[in-house]
């Protein structure tokens, strides 16, 4: 779709600078700033990205992790101001862009190999 | 009547920013920056308005008698003009040619009413213009599966009452979206963002003033928000 100039002109001053460029398949650590009452602080979610969409400044990436044994899924705005950090914790080799397949697989079946490896 | 102060603009499309808490709003962007050309007064009219322009019109689109009112303001012939109903005491703080300003006339926050012409349509059956659900397409039926179905009753009350929803001319109408919250005034490009969609295409044109059922939508007390506290015990 053909963004207007208008458009692209309010999004502009929107897109975070300094995001990793992590793709799908790595594993990364979310450093979330959640909001308690008055409180704020910073949970950490770490998993393997499943799904890059990129969309302009409308871009978010999925995690997942196995947490307990119940698979978590999270979705976070890649320019989500509550974002405070996004780390690359390992370089994962995959074949497709999005890894669906991992939600079907357990234990050791859902791993992604590692691109040190 | 909705007399609040309000502006006419064009619809540019939809982003999303995000709030200072940082969440996501989806808004509406409408490029404003109309021009007023003229005033209704109470003593030679009978009611108050301000006549808006808005957008440049080429001087061999422009009609004789057309040119002729623009002349006598001595401004450009503009594409849209509109008149907007407005209080004396508004009508009186502007002058002709000078332009609405985005942030005189609305406030962050502000409640406000937004018009525009939804999309045509053409002919519609009645699953697009009215949700129908439709038929069932197995079970022996034959030629009916995007019907509506009865359309009434057989000899009482041997009619088919009034205002039954069935197929026909479906959009382009006038249709108001209510109570929309401004999200984002950015006074120097002449733009408004509203949280929410507004009726209508692009490059369309979209009336856009203080909330009806709002008084204004100005000044109203700010809405609690929730602590996310845990409750107590």
């Amino acid at each position: 779709m053909q963004t207007s100039n208008i458009l692209a002109k309010i999004e502009a001053p929107l897109f975070r600078e300094g995001i990793p460029d992590f793709r799908v398949g790595d594993t990364v650590r979310v450093h979330y700033r959640i909001v308690e009452g008055e409180k704020e602080r910073i949970q950490v979610f770490q998993g393997v990205v499943l799904k890059r969409h990129r969309a302009g400044v409308r871009s978010t990436f999925t995690v997942r992790k196995v947490s307990f044994t119940v698979g978590v899924e999270r979705i976070f705005l890649l320019h989500s101001p509550r974002i405070d950090k996004v780390e690359i914790v390992s370089r994962g080799v995959v074949r497709r862009s999005r890894l669906f397949y991992l939600r079907n697989l357990a234990g050791k079946a859902a791993r992604v190999r590692d691109a040190k490896d | 009547m909705n007399q609040h102060p309000g502006i006419i603009g064009k619809k540019i499309g939809m982003t999303q920013i995000f709030s200072e808490t940082g969440e996501v709003l989806r808004c509406t962007v409408v490029q404003a920056g109309c021009v007023v050309i003229g005033k209704r007064t109470l003593e030679k009219d009978g009611y108050s308005a301000l006549i808006l322009g808005l957008g440049e019109r080429a001087e061999r689109h422009t009609t004789k008698p057309l040119a002729g009112a623009f002349k006598k303001t001595g401004q450009t012939p503009k594409r849209i003009v509109r008149e907007l109903r407005c209080s004396p005491e508004h009508a009186a703080k502007y002058e002709l040619g000078q332009t609405l300003k985005v942030d005189e006339i609305f406030e962050v926050g502000q409640r406000v009413d937004a018009q525009g012409r939804s999309r045509g349509r053409g002919f519609s059956g009645v699953i697009r213009r009215w949700s129908f659900a439709g038929a069932v397409s197995s079970h022996g039926t034959h030629e009916y599966f995007r019907h509506g179905g009865s359309i009434g009753t057989n000899m009482t009350p041997g009619r088919t009452l009034p205002g039954l929803k069935m197929p026909g001319h479906y959009g382009d109408e006038t249709v108001s979206a209510l109570n929309l919250k401004i999200a984002k005034l950015l006074p120097e490009d002449d733009l408004i963002l509203i949280e929410g969609p507004v009726p209508g295409p692009k490059n369309q044109l979209v009336t856009i003033r203080g909330a009806v059922k709002k008084r204004g939508g100005k000044g109203l007390p700010k809405p609690v928000q929730p602590t996310g506290k845990k409750k107590a015990g």
